[in-house]
């Protein structure tokens, strides 16, 4: 009996080690050729550092060309680039940004904490609110309040980022002068913790709006649809005809079921937070990841970009990983579908 | 410069020195001290070692950290800087500089001739190609005492004299870099120079902060205690932060031209386009000398009658500059607006296309051109696109292709391109900014910023050549007179305006722009109310 259970135990150990082990190669294998791809991508582009550096400085000549290049390793034939490339990836070496003389890990490090701020609670913020406006909404369909819903998600949605933004900044900050206009904190000023919070958070309201303002029309109006869909399923009947309650039927019924698809799209959206946010970070200054990219593509800074292509695509598997956990504690019949 | 002219200049510098005494009693009057000064950086310098790299942020910045051993005044003329005072031996070979005493680093170590050598004759020479022009010319360098520098020519190089100012020349701490790797030596990271100013904070993507240099060699410089230089990459946050009051200076393209109108009437701020003359950018339409029907002279005359550059000036700049005349500015020395006029007019436009046989085909088109629009800003989309209206209306069909930098930086430096626009500084001297882009020897592919278009004309190489190398200013008048004739007539570019840029600062702002650099000045002098 003993020996027998152990067994089995033994047995489930080595499957789960071998299923472990089959995902770790996976996930190197994907990695590599993200790694790969990006290499591709980013040599297509034409021009390379030295020129870009040239063209900044406003004189140049033979020497300096050869010196960036050398830096860069671009006296070297392509493939062996790759190669060099391919094997960082592999040592998890992100290598050495020459144009900023800094380690690449440094740079997306110093950058991550205010883009995860900013992406974050305007993810949460969009999350949230486009799941109870979208109830709301699906729950009153085809009543004025859900028409009023509709047009005002349709309006943030077709709004470009760059001008609500700006319209903020303007009422906001110009005429009102309720907020900061731009950046991150108040520079130059020693303040305690508590006050540097207050400071970073007054900040980060009118960025983190108007990066809100898209996706909380994108779950508005997929929270709607699906709350639609759900309320009129033979089993909410049934809960109704049990005589439960309203407020019983919508927690925990309808949101349950009308919720995985809106998980579903913010799990794929969440991989793209780490990545920053380009236009808002630029019309706001915010010192986050999506300017560093966007920066380091102009400038053709082939370590920064393709350690950044490195972090997000580990960061995008990760986060399927756990969107996939939160779908299973949401709906348990993906477990048993996928134990199946 | 003679000797007599020197002497006056040595009586300035000492009248300078002298004024330092009583400087301390005008303060006692009323002047404020201390204070923080926000300004704008933009783009974000890669580093600040201005030795390193020599791009637009990297200079302004860098100009607070490091010093040269000259300044200029807006008219060009040498001013004390680390140097006290300069003299220059009767065959144009040796320069002498005195230094100030008691110049320190940021680190406290003090600044001596050494360092001055170092600096020139090693670490430039190896990292900053424009310095490299100039000192490649220097057969020897000396310090006979701590605070004298010789340096003896090869043979005489007129505009040796004007290669001084920091953003040419930032002497560098020689204990901190002799025998390392200069590009990578970990002190790049705290900036260490003799300014006023030195690094406090770097926060990558959001601010540059720099505080006082405690131990700065010029009596009570600098009056600030900061200044915090603030990345705000977006054009229209940037007329914002200087409207709010959050930035007190911007420079260069921190405003857009068409911002500058509404800025200028705000009652807190004040305006000026003085501090660019040793820069004093020239804005071009660059042809492709090699390709037809550019490689004929009557084609470019032809695109330069055909573009009224008084209404560009005007409808794209805002007013904001001055038509140009020739390759040399006229804030340039050795300017001649004697030469031959292009002035606006279509028909003579069209008689030129018409006399070369390039005749309108139907709809009135002769050619289609390819030009490609250079992406450094909103501003060089509308020049291209006046040029392209421009060229219209006499048959040369314009077609505008975007690229980005990179990419405009391998065309352009490869001769992969037909028309575009280019914009050159010309840093003081002929010799220095402005042949570089016209003498046969200086054709050389994939580097920018060289002759691209690809014009030569021997005639007018030897006269480049023996006006660099002429001492005295008369003789190079008349040799740059020349030139500048027979280059109007070549028209190997069609040159457009002479580009001023905008300052803004707070009107309790003081002493801002002092010198011919402008807002890339030290700022010791710089102060509140």
């Amino acid at each position: 009996m003993t020996t027998s259970a152990s067994g089995a135990q033994g047995h489930r150990g080595i499957a789960v080690a071998l299923a472990i082990l089959g995902w770790a190669a996976k996930f190197i294998a994907v990695v590599l050729v993200i790694a790969t791809f990006a290499f591709v991508l980013v040599k297509a582009a034409p021009g390379d550092p030295a020129q870009v550096m040239a063209g900044q400085t406003g004189a140049a000549d033979e020497r300096m060309l050869a010196q960036i290049r050398q830096e860069y390793g671009l006296d070297k034939p392509v493939i062996v680039q790759l190669g060099t490339h391919l094997k960082r990836v592999l040592t998890l070496d992100l290598g050495f940004s020459y144009r900023q003389r800094q380690p690449v890990s440094t740079l997306i490090l110093e950058r991550l904490p205010a883009t995860l701020l900013l992406t974050g609670t305007a993810f949460l913020l969009a999350l949230f609110s486009g799941i109870l406006l979208g109830t709301l909404a699906g729950l009153r369909a085809g009543k004025w309040s859900d028409t009023l819903l509709t047009v005002i998600s349709l309006i943030l949605y077709a709004m470009p980022v760059f001008w609500l933004g700006l319209m903020m900044v303007l009422l906001f900050s110009v005429q009102l002068g309720w907020l900061p206009a731009f950046g991150y904190q108040t520079i130059g000023v020693t303040m305690g913790p508590f006050a540097r919070m207050l400071d970073v958070a007054s900040h980060l309201v009118l960025p983190a709006v108007s990066l809100a303002a898209i996706y909380l029309a994108i779950y508005t109006r997929l929270m709607r649809a699906s709350v639609i869909e759900v309320a009129h399923q033979d089993f909410i009947k049934t809960a109704r005809a049990k005589g439960l309650t309203q407020s019983r039927i919508i927690t925990g019924h309808i949101l349950r079921n009308a919720i995985l698809p809106v998980v579903t799209i913010a799990g794929m959206q969440a991989s793209a937070l780490v990545g920053g946010a380009v236009v808002v970070e630029t019309v706001f200054a915010w010192p986050g990841l999506g300017r560093l990219t966007y920066e380091a593509v102009m400038q053709r800074d082939y370590p920064v970009l393709l350690g950044i292509f490195l972090v997000m695509s580990v960061l995008v598997i990760v986060l399927n990983l756990v969107t996939d956990a939160i779908y299973r504690l949401i709906d348990p019949r993906v477990t048993t579908r996928a134990t199946n | 410069m003679n000797r007599r002219e020197f002497a006056k200049l040595a009586a300035a510098a000492g009248v300078a020195g002298a004024a330092e005494i009583p400087w301390g009693i005008t303060r006692a009057v009323g002047q404020t001290r201390g204070g923080t000064l926000n300004a704008i950086i933009q783009p974000e310098p890669p580093v600040l070692v201005t030795a390193i790299n020599q791009q637009q942020p990297t200079l302004t910045l860098g100009g607070k950290i490091y010093e040269g051993l000259l300044r200029y005044s807006t008219d060009l003329k040498p001013m004390p800087g680390l140097a006290q005072s300069w003299t220059i031996s009767p065959d144009a070979r040796t320069y002498t500089f005195k230094l100030f005493p008691n110049i320190t680093f940021h680190d406290g170590k003090p600044c001596t001739a050494e360092d001055v050598i170092f600096t020139c004759t090693k670490m430039l020479m190896e990292t900053h190609p424009r310095a490299r022009g100039t000192f490649q010319r220097v057969e020897k360098a000396e310090a006979p005492d701590p605070l004298t520098v010789v340096f003896t020519l090869k043979e005489p190089f007129a505009p040796f004299l004007s290669s001084f100012d920091c953003t040419t020349t930032p002497i560098q701490p020689k204990h901190i870099y002799d025998g390392t790797d200069y590009r990578n030596n970990p002190a790049n990271a705290r900036a260490i120079g003799t300014g006023p100013f030195k690094l406090k904070e770097w926060v990558r993507g959001s601010h540059i902060h720099l505080a006082k240099h405690e131990g700065y060699y010029r009596q009570g410089e600098p009056h600030l205690d900061e200044i915090i230089y603030r990345i705000i990459p977006d054009a229209a946050s940037r007329s914002v932060a200087l409207e709010k009051g959050t930035v007190q200076l911007t420079q260069w393209t921190d405003v857009e031209f068409f911002d500058v109108t509404r800025l200028k009437g705000l009652p807190h701020l004040e305006m000026t386009t003085q501090g660019y003359e040793l820069f004093a950018p020239h804005l071009w339409v660059e042809l492709n000398n090699r390709v037809a029907p550019m490689n004929d002279k009557r084609f470019r005359q032809a695109v330069a009658h055909a573009i009224d550059k008084t209404a560009m000036k005007n409808r794209v700049f805002f007013g904001l500059g001055k038509e140009a005349t020739g390759p040399i500015s006229s804030k340039t020395r050795f300017y001649d607006g004697n030469v031959k006029k292009y002035e606006y007019s279509l028909e003579k436009a069209r008689a030129l296309l018409d006399d070369m046989g390039l005749k309108a085909g139907p709809g009135g088109k002769r050619v289609t051109i390819k030009f490609l629009v250079v992406p450094f800003g909103e501003i060089w989309q509308r020049i291209a696109e006046f040029v392209r209206q421009s060229l219209g209306r006499v048959g040369i069909e314009v077609v505008l292709e975007g690229t980005d930098v990179a990419g405009w930086g391998q065309k352009v430096s490869n001769w992969e391109y037909e028309m575009t626009s280019n914009l050159l500084y010309q840093l003081g001297d002929p010799a220095l900014g402005v042949s570089r882009t016209y003498v046969t020897s200086n054709i050389r592919k994939g580097v920018l910023f060289s002759n691209t278009q690809g014009y030569s004309n021997p005639e007018a190489d030897k006269l480049w050549e023996a006006a660099a190398v002429a001492t005295d200013d008369a003789k190079r008048q008349e040799l740059y007179s020349q030139v500048q004739k027979i280059v109007v007539e070549d028209m190997p570019v069609v040159w457009l305006i002479e580009q001023d840029y905008p300052t803004f600062y707070d009107k309790k702002l003081k002493n801002v722009i002092t010198s011919g650099i402008g807002v890339h000045e030290t700022f010791g002098a710089v102060r509140f109310g």
